[in-house]
């Protein structure tokens, strides 16, 4: 059994998470005294004139309305709606109009169908589905970042840190989080994107500072040439393979589909679909299908030669 | 007074003289009709075969999901039931039965013995039925060209530019797009119906002020239907251009724009909820105070309650697009034009509950449902506030909350109100009572099973999970919420079929009823059960909201009290 985490909306870990869920007790605790004191009287009103009445033949008094209770019973609503409303405006403002600080790190996060590119423009870093950021503990270093799409509308959503903020195409929006915890956050796509919108999965690590640093240090190394895959790395560069996938230091330099570059770094394969091991990597290029029906990856047809090959090589890139 | 017969003859016997009376006589008695309670029976049972089918694939979808990783329906195919379930159940099931129910009680309700355009009501009746048909036809027609998929897979809503031909080729989405425009025909020709016969056709003496809540609710539904259908039809038909000749509307990536659709589907979309509703509304404004033995309190609040929904709703649409990046100001316009629609909706609840207290509540069915509805439909507005928050919708929306949140909705508060009004109306419509004791069954197994489904279907929305995903994995902590969200269905599928039972079996044993089994007070109770083709033999003279009661209590009228 892998060890549940729940993204709990109320778990939150990042500044604008905690923002909503101060937020959201405020409005749940107003709604909550509503519904007591209606469905309190309701209740009463149903036991107390649902008894059977002494004569059931005798119509009851027939009330036809009353200014005064019908006015308040309108303007004290209205009221309540003015005070929520002004709270709601202040944290609007409050989570969207938050300046971005200089140093702030910049990660843009574009949907596809059906997987995340993550970008470090100024770090040139490019990754699929895993998001590393640092830990924001004694002074304040939020991430923001930009979200796009390249073909349907997709909504980025790691509930523990941020509120969802959709990727539509033609457009940029901006989201920002301030992990304050180290640790591994999940989260996936929240708007219906097609066939695998299920299978969308994003993860956020949040590292300790100085381990972030290593982590970009690693990220921005091209991977080691080693000779005893020369086989598979020709494979790769021979076969469609490049049309889509970027190795960084090698030809390939398609865009279609996620980087490769450091493919053995990050822990799934296909958004979710399944854990990356070799063996789940082999089945994978054999037949994306398998695990992901309908994955814009085609089965290659490979023999099993080439399959060991061409995996002896892409687990090389760490 | 009411009684004396005013000089508005009776008219001959209009009903069509039937010569033979086998099975093919009657059909093609009921297919050449044009009387308003023929097609509104017809409506309804349109309306309730769908909710039929739209139930069965949501059994299918729960079934899915009761457990994480299971493998009983295939993504494709989860995709379709969502998008058929949703379209169904909102132009297939809800519109025919709020139009069903408007076609044949309004022109009773007014005095009235047809709507104003009966032709165009038929025409209405079998151009949806049509458009319906042809949606489920996209089971065997919509492979297309392309051989790509059957049914459509676009959702109810059909966000583009997953609509687009480059992500949704075949014929798929074009036969959701054309039957949607089509039923959407039908409907805007009902509703100007509905409203010319409501403006030009009431009894003598029935002024505006005068006619029951149900009516009002009816005219106010017809009016915001003829304001945002024709948007929707108008995006569908650039859809339509997008797909077919090359236009770029939506198309993104020619420049067009994804999010025009959804301003345009949800300017459509959100009254949309309100034209289920408000007539939901309409129901228990009708039998609340019947089974209350008591007049409806504050009258003119309510009507204005009615009409101020209708408005506001109107305002509140891009509160299903907080997320789509529309920046600070507008996000806190619709949050709070959202926040208002509370209020006269409050104001309904509150008026309801006066006319409650201080009277003898008969616990008959009909009752029963409307006040399992009272509380449901408080739930319902207060997870409304709840998403009306729009950082909190930043969270909610698109989650499993936002599920819990409509079906609360359109279930809790349109469907209940349905059942209510069916075993209310039952009588009326075919002269004969339904089972109380089938009823009771019916009312506490579907309570009990909504309550169980979809009260813990808020929980795991909040824990993180998104809506429309086939499957999850085991390690979100989502598993034990979704068993129990499945376990709430075999209860309300037992409550249907016991619906359907005893429908069928009351029709030909159930109890007569008399002209008004319910000792109640709107002229729909004046005329016999079931009523002639021409409704009433002399056109009733109004005097009061409550002609009957004034026939009851001639010693004490309604009019002086209004």
């Amino acid at each position: 059994m892998t060890p549940v985490q729940t993204p709990s909306i109320f778990a939150p870990v990042s500044t604008p998470a905690f923002a909503i869920r101060e937020l959201s007790f405020f409005v749940l605790g107003i709604t909550a005294v509503i519904f007591v004191i209606v469905a309190g009287f309701a209740i009463y009103t149903l036991i107390r004139f649902g008894r059977r009445p002494a004569n059931p033949d005798l119509e009851p008094a027939q009330v036809y309305g009353s200014k005064q209770i019908e006015l308040a019973w309108t303007v004290v609503p209205f009221l309540i709606v003015v005070v929520l409303f002004l709270v709601t405006a202040r944290y609007v403002w409050g989570i969207e109009r938050r300046a971005q600080p200089a140093d702030a790190l910049e990660i843009t996060v574009v949907g596809n169908q059906w997987w995340w590119e993550i970008r470090y423009p100024k770090l040139g870093i490019v990754t699929a589905n895993e998001i590393h950021v640092p830990v924001a503990d004694a002074r304040p270093t939020p991430t923001f970042f930009t979200i796009q799409s390249v073909d349907v509308a997709h909504s980025f959503w790691i509930p523990q840190l941020a509120g969802k903020m959709d990727a539509i195409p033609n457009k940029t929006n901006r989201v920002w989080i301030e992990p304050r915890q180290v640790g591994t956050y999940v989260g996936q796509c929240a708007e219906y994107c097609g066939l695998q919108h299920a299978l969308m999965l994003l993860v956020v690590v949040v590292h300790p500072k100085d381990e972030f640093q290593a982590w970009v240090a690693a990220q921005q190394t091209p991977p080691v040439d080693q000779a005893t895959v020369t086989a598979g790395r020709q494979l790769f560069s021979s076969l469609a393979c490049i049309n889509c996938h970027t190795v960084r230091g090698t030809g390939g330099n398609g865009v279609f589909g996620p980087d490769l570059t450091h493919l053995m770094s990050r822990s799934t394969l296909g958004a979710g679909a399944a854990r990356n091991t070799p063996e789940n990597l082999r089945a994978w290029v054999k037949d994306p299908g398998a695990f992901k029906t309908g994955a814009l990856m085609p089965a290659m047809k490979l023999d099993d030669t080439q399959l060991d090959q061409l995996v002896a090589y892409l687990v090389t890139l760490r | 007074m009411s009684s004396v017969p005013t000089a508005v003859p009776a008219p001959r016997d209009i009903a069509p003289a039937t010569e033979s009376s086998g099975v093919l006589a009657i059909l093609h008695e009921w297919v050449v009709t044009v009387d308003h309670k023929r097609l509104g029976v017809m409506y309804v049972a349109t309306g309730l075969v769908f909710l039929v089918i739209g139930g069965l694939e949501a059994t299918l979808m729960r079934l899915q999901l009761a457990w994480p990783g299971l493998t009983l329906v295939p993504p494709d195919t989860f995709n379709r039931l969502f998008t058929l379930h949703g379209t169904t159940m909102v132009f297939l099931m809800g519109i025919p039965i709020v139009f069903g129910f408007g076609n044949y009680l309004v022109p009773l309700m007014i005095g009235a013995r047809d709507l104003a355009f009966p032709r165009l009501n038929a025409f209405g009746f079998w151009v949806l039925l049509f458009g319906g048909v042809l949606l489920y036809f996209s089971f065997i027609g919509g492979d297309g060209l392309y051989g790509a998929g059957s049914a459509p897979a676009v959702g109810w809503f059909a966000y583009a530019p997953l609509s687009e031909r480059a992500f949704t080729p075949g014929n798929a989405t074009d036969y959701w797009n054309l039957s949607i425009l089509v039923t959407g025909f039908g409907t805007i020709a009902t509703a100007i119906n509905l409203i010319a016969t409501i403006a030009t056709m009431r009894a003598p003496g029935m002024t505006l002020g005068r006619m029951p809540i149900y009516v009002w609710t009816m005219l106010t539904v017809s009016a915001m239907t003829l304001l945002v259908l024709p948007p929707l039809s108008a995006a569908q038909i650039m859809l339509l251009l997008d797909r077919f000749l090359g236009a770029h509307y939506f198309d993104t990536q020619a420049g067009g724009s994804a999010i025009i659709w959804q301003h345009f589907f949800w300017f459509f979309g959100h009254p949309e909820v309100y034209i289920l509703m408000v007539p939901g509304f309409g129901f228990v404004s009708e039998i609340i105070p019947v089974f209350s033995r008591k007049v409806i309190f504050g009258y003119a609040s309510l009507v204005a309650a009615t009409v101020a929904i209708g408005a506001v709703s109107m305002s509140t649409w891009a509160h299903h697009m907080f997320t789509v990046g529309m920046g600070s100001t507008l996000n806190s316009f619709f949050a709070v034009s959202t926040m208002l629609v509370g209020v006269p909706t409050g104001v309904k609840i509150f008026n309801w509950l006066g006319t409650m207290y201080g009277g003898k509540l008969r616990f008959r069915t009909p009752l029963l449902f409307c006040c399992a509805f009272l509380f449901q439909m408080l739930c319902a507005g207060l997870t409304g506030i709840h998403l009306a928050v729009a950082p909190f919708d930043w969270q909610l929306t698109d989650s499993y909350f936002v599920v819990a949140h409509f079906h609360f909705v359109l279930i809790g508060g349109l469907v209940f109100t349905v059942f209510a009004a069916i075993y209310y109306w039952f009588p009326k419509v075919t002269g004969r009572m339904l089972s109380e004791r089938l009823g009771k069954w019916h009312f506490w197994l579907f309570t009990i099973g909504f309550n169980v489904t979809f009260v813990t279907m808020h929980f795991p929305g909040v824990l993180g999970m998104p809506r429309r995903i086939y499957t999850y994995p085991a390690d979100r902590g989502w598993d034990m919420l979704n068993l129990v969200t499945t376990v709430g269905v075999p209860f309300q599928a037992a409550a249907v079929l016991i619906l359907v039972i005893n429908i069928v079996y009351s029709l030909r044993h159930g109890a007569p009823a008399g002209d008004n089994p319910w000792e109640a007070w709107t002229l729909e109770w004046a005329t016999s059960s079931p009523p002639p083709a021409y409704n009433f033999a002399v056109v009733p003279a109004v005097t009061s909201r409550r002609p009957l009661w004034d026939l009851q209590h001639p010693d004490d009228p309604d009019g002086p009290h209004e």
